[in-house]
């Protein structure tokens, strides 16, 4: 098997790892760049948990090989927040209480943040297609779904935080 | 999923080289949503695996001779976003975006769902339906073959082992022509097909029926082109006595087994019942 080094931009910063031997971003993301918020649920493209959003383009990290990151930008959940500052998505999570276990809460975090940077107001509808892929063993989605309209509407500064 | 090569060639040339270096042992990944699963479950174990996305022309959709040619490793998300060809062929692009999830989306390709053969591909009803021809590039050259010839069985393919299908040829559209295609899942999202249909039809300026094909899914070993239910349509204004006739040949052509998604007899029925629906929603959209 061979490793070969992958030159990528993760969150901003330019980074360096070995990858191959049909390791997946997933695994590269978690285990080379020690970036463990990405979860793997199924491993399998089901569960939506390791949702990252790779040159603007949501995807499941699982379903994505290491060296296929090369020169790719690549947005994960640690690069959510600026510094101690929540991202509006996150402030409603909390506000909504939207997550219970948790485990799920990243990868949809991600997939909101990727509908709202080309879609600043979706109807509910917009929102549980796009939400599809991510599922949430616990709070039965509703919660998960006022949060990100709510996240919305303060990105458009429509109401005050 | 350990001992695995990972290629990405910059031209055809060098893929179909590597394809035929590692002698039945490489697959070819466009978006990876079937192949890195079937590596995942072991039921998959090439050495080598050879990444199409880096070559150009596999990634894009072109114009050429009033019809489209799309690269096979277009992602789903791509293709929705191409107002021209969601224009022309409405069908085709909502039969590919039905396909998993928004992140399956911003990978998985018309290509991939072809060649991976499954009879429940949801594009490839629609495609062929839609007259799309396949460019396919090997050792001997290139050749061409339309979509309905590439489905040899559940999981094979009509393309040799060195051989890489390259792009779809959508043809020019007519005036007053389109597409729909109808899956039938027990859900909303998120499914494989119980039964998937594509109808394309043209009309002329009386609203007559001047050329239509069908594709069926999830009801044979493969996806199938079922010409007399085509030919059923033609000469007509898609009268109840038309869609009866196309109704019993879609039945006729379905050969479906019955397991935990559908029994035979249902999907024989549904099979119908979608082609009907389908045929009425493209002759509706071929005359707004």
């Amino acid at each position: 098997m061979s490793r070969t080094v992958v030159k990528a931009t993760v969150n901003g910063e330019p980074v360096e790892f070995l990858g191959g031997g049909g390791q997946s971003l997933l695994d590269a993301l978690r285990d080379e760049l020690r970036l463990t918020g990405s979860k793997e649920g199924c491993g399998t493209g089901d569960c939506g948990a390791c949702s990252v959003i790779v040159d603007g383009r949501l995807v499941c990290a699982c379903l994505m090989l290491a060296p296929e990151a090369e020169g790719k930008r690549i947005e994960t959940i640690e690069g959510l927040a600026d510094g101690s500052n929540l991202h509006p998505l996150q402030h409603q999570f909390l506000e909504h209480a939207a997550l219970q276990c948790g485990f799920c809460t990243p990868g949809l975090l991600m997939a909101s943040k990727a509908l709202l940077d080309r879609n600043p107001d979706p109807t509910e509808t917009e929102v549980r297609y796009w939400l599809a892929g991510n599922m949430c063993r616990c709070t039965g989605y509703d919660k998960i779904v006022r949060a990100v309209m709510d996240a919305a509407a303060d990105l458009r500064q429509e109401k005050p935080r | 999923m350990s001992g695995v090569d990972y290629l990405s060639p910059g031209t055809v040339a060098d893929a179909v080289s590597a394809l035929r270096a590692a002698g039945g042992s490489a697959r070819l990944m466009a978006g990876g949503t079937d192949l890195l699963v079937q590596m995942r479950g072991g039921r998959a174990k090439p050495k080598v695996v050879i990444d199409l996305k880096g070559i150009p022309g596999l990634s894009g959709i072109r114009l050429e001779g009033g019809g489209f040619i799309v690269g096979a490793a277009t992602p789903g998300a791509v293709l929705g976003e191409h107002e021209a060809l969601k224009a022309a062929w409405p069908g085709v692009i909502e039969a590919a975006n039905l396909i998993g999830s928004t992140q399956v989306q911003g990978r998985a390709s018309l290509g991939g769902n072809l060649c991976n053969a499954s009879p429940a591909a949801d594009s490839v009803p629609a495609l062929i339906a839609a007259g799309v021809v396949c460019l396919i590039e090997g050792p001997g050259g290139k050749r061409e073959l339309p979509v309905e010839k590439v489905q040899t069985g559940p999981g094979k393919t009509a393309l040799a082992v060195d051989e890489i299908l390259v792009a779809f040829r959508f043809p020019a559209k007519a005036a007053q022509s389109s597409d729909a295609y109808l899956r039938m899942i027990p859900r909303t999202e998120m499914d494989i097909a119980v039964v998937g249909a594509g109808v394309s039809v043209s009309l002329d300026a009386s609203g007559v029926c001047t050329a239509a094909r069908v594709g069926i899914g999830a009801v044979a070993p493969t996806t199938l082109l079922v010409e007399a239910a085509g030919a059923a349509l033609v000469g007509s204004e898609f009268d109840d006595a038309a869609l009866a006739k196309l109704e019993a040949a879609v039945a006729a052509a379905c050969r479906p087994i019955s397991d935990k998604r559908g029994t035979a007899e249902y999907r024989t029925k549904v099979a119908s019942v979608l082609a009907r629906r389908a045929a009425l929603i493209a002759r509706d959209r071929a005359s707004a």
